[in-house]
């Protein structure tokens, strides 16, 4: 996106234009506050919970009646031992939210890949064939917003019996709105351009233009979106676990442990708050991070 | 402009419609309702007997028929599992949504546009990069978990509000600040950059020439402008607001309509959820095309494209 709008940029002050487009946008970021907050937090988070075995010695599934509800280590009868304290199974509370975070970002970016597709395959080919197409697809978006989306996926995941599976293929099915909406209107800009109408002159066929010519040019935009949607199917999925019809126990799902730790937490409030915290860390480094990528990634010549 | 208001309603009529289906579809085609309806300890005879008592051995198209026709009248038949008429307790779980729904969106309004305005006209300053950061904290924290953390600090700890329940006005303080806190980011960042367009325009500059004082632009020029769009997003988030009422219901123990439909989702009362998704769904069209409409009445352009 950005080699094609650089030669009638409005050069930034601050970058010089001598650099390739790669190194610019490459500058920017690391000069983005948001989005190196953002990319930092999520690269931890990500790590932890890939390497959870190695960073914890506990198994999150294992129970020890005997140690149901510890405290953790800042209140009175906290010990190291149990650090972020244990659940009322006496499940080591700080391996479930590490094990936890793998379901949080497995339910994102497995959502975001099953939305992404059918509401980039939505918006390009509305956005590309236009006219009836256009019509069409525009109204199936209008009645998937028409749908309230808490509600329908409670109501499937119930009829199709809730686990993290269901989770992932109902919201999928539910979240691509972004998806086509921003491919289409990005498809239209694109449409219309030289080197779309030069490759049809060359005879290439629809379904080549699409692959080769369209969808490199509306990455960027969509690149953004997976991330900002990635936010809210983990959002939702930690709702509909809290509701108790998304991922099912005894996955340490955060959701679920918040649900979980609901009736302990008039005398325990860390018990919703350890959870609690963790999500809104992971949900805002991704909203940073997207946020920031379209910053970093927008058109030069956008002030 | 009334072949423009026509032509969009027959948009949302069909799109109503259009939600009828699925809504009916999702319950039907997702196994047998009469083995759901029945139990899994009938007998088969039991089971047959369900299946004719709910007209449930008609044909699909039949059933969606009758259910459409009802539908419209306001008729969604009896509950499975409560003793009622689903319309009674929509009837009577209705007023607790709306009430949480609309003083919701005033409490997004009241934090949002002020902190809009604000931002834009201070922008760049420590207000505005504090007012973007709130919006992404906002965006970020999940309703239901600033709900429980509101309940243990407000309700627990200081004891200045209930814990849950809709009985009065107190009990409707907690819940709508969580209810509305979601929307606040979307409205916030509409009205900033509406506030900035609008600023930037030459009208202001000629009101601000004419020697007309700061705040009068400020409120009678600008905020006057920029809070067109804002207009249209509220009654939009309204309409978010009424589907998102499930977890705060949920929460705070309110027997309203999310309340409703999450117990009916629980105990497989088909005829309840499909009156529920129908409802939030043509509520939500309804908006949204008098959204569309205000916009095209303030804006003569749109009403020609």
């Amino acid at each position: 996106m950005t080699s094609v709008s650089a030669s009638g940029a409005a050069p930034l002050d601050d970058v010089p234009l001598r650099r390739s487009p790669l190194a610019r946008m490459a500058k920017r970021a690391l000069r983005h506050p948001g989005f190196m907050a953002g990319t930092v937090v999520l690269a931890v988070l990500l790590l932890c919970s890939l390497a959870a075995p190695l960073i914890t010695a506990y198994d999150p599934y294992a129970q020890d009646i005997s140690r149901r509800l510890l405290p953790p280590v800042w209140q009175a009868k906290g010990t190291w031992e149990h650090w972020l304290g244990t659940d009322k199974l006496g499940r080591d509370y700080f391996a479930r939210l590490l094990y936890g975070g793998r379901i949080s970002l497995l339910i994102g970016v497995a959502t975001v890949l099953v939305s992404g597709t059918i509401g980039t395959a939505l918006g390009v080919a509305a956005g590309f064939f236009g006219g009836r197409v256009d019509l069409v697809i525009g109204y199936i978006i209008n009645v998937r917003l028409a749908l309230p989306v808490v509600l329908v996926a409670l109501a499937a995941a119930a009829l199709v019996g809730s686990s993290l599976n269901t989770v992932i293929i109902v919201l999928g099915l539910l979240l691509w709105d972004r998806f086509a909406v921003v491919a289409r209107s990005a498809t239209q800009q694109i449409a219309g351009a030289d080197f779309v109408a030069a490759a049809r002159s060359i005879g290439c066929s629809t379904r080549l233009i699409v692959l080769s010519e369209v969808l490199p040019n509306i990455l960027n935009p969509l690149i953004v979106i997976a991330t900002l949607e990635m936010a809210h199917a983990i959002l939702l999925e930690a709702a509909l676990s809290f509701l108790g019809l998304g991922v099912q126990p005894p996955l340490p799902s955060w959701g679920l442990m918040i649900a979980e730790g609901k009736q302990f937490m008039f005398f325990s409030p860390w018990v919703i708050t350890v959870p609690g915290v963790a999500l809104v860390a992971l949900v805002l480094a991704i909203n940073l991070l997207g946020d920031g990528l379209r910053d970093v990634t927008a058109p030069e010549n956008r002030s | 402009m009334l072949m423009f208001l026509l032509r969009r309603l027959a948009v949302a009529l069909s799109v109503v419609l259009t939600v009828s289906v699925i809504a009916f579809l999702l319950l039907h085609l997702s196994g047998d309702l009469a083995l759901a309806i029945a139990g899994p300890e009938a007998s088969p005879e039991q089971v047959a007997q369900v299946r004719a008592q709910f007209g449930l051995d008609r044909p699909m198209i039949v059933q969606y028929g009758a259910w459409l026709a009802d539908a419209a009248r306001f008729d969604f038949g009896r509950s499975f599992y409560f003793r009622d008429t689903v319309a009674a307790l929509v009837v009577q779980r209705m007023p607790v949504t709306l009430t949480l729904g609309a003083i919701s969106l005033g409490v997004a309004l009241v934090i949002a546009i002020p902190l809009g305005v604000l931002a834009a006209v201070k922008r760049g300053s420590w207000i505005d990069r504090a007012a973007l950061i709130f919006c992404a904290l906002g965006q970020a924290i999940p309703t239901f978990w600033l709900g429980l953390s509101l309940i243990i600090l407000f309700a627990v700890n200081l004891r200045w509000l209930p814990v849950s329940g809709s009985a009065t006005w107190a009990h409707y303080v907690l819940p709508s600040v969580a209810l509305g806190w979601y929307a606040v980011p979307a409205v916030m960042r509409l009205t900033r950059n509406g506030m900035l367009d609008v600023l930037a325009s030459d009208y202001i500059r000629t009101a601000r020439a004419k020697g007309l004082r700061w705040p009068q632009v400020l409120f009678k020029h600008a905020l006057r402008n920029a809070v067109v769009p804002v207009v249209a997003l509220a009654a939009v988030q309204f309409g978010f607001m009424l589907g998102g009422s499930i977890v705060v219901e949920a929460v705070f123990s309110m027997q309203g309509l999310g309340h409703l439909a999450w117990e009916a989702i629980a105990r497989k009362d088909f005829p309840v959820v499909q009156a529920v998704v129908m409802l939030l769904a043509t509520i939500y069209i309804g908006l949204t095309l008098l959204a569309d409409l205000l916009n095209a009445w303030l804006d003569p352009r749109i009403r020609v494209a």
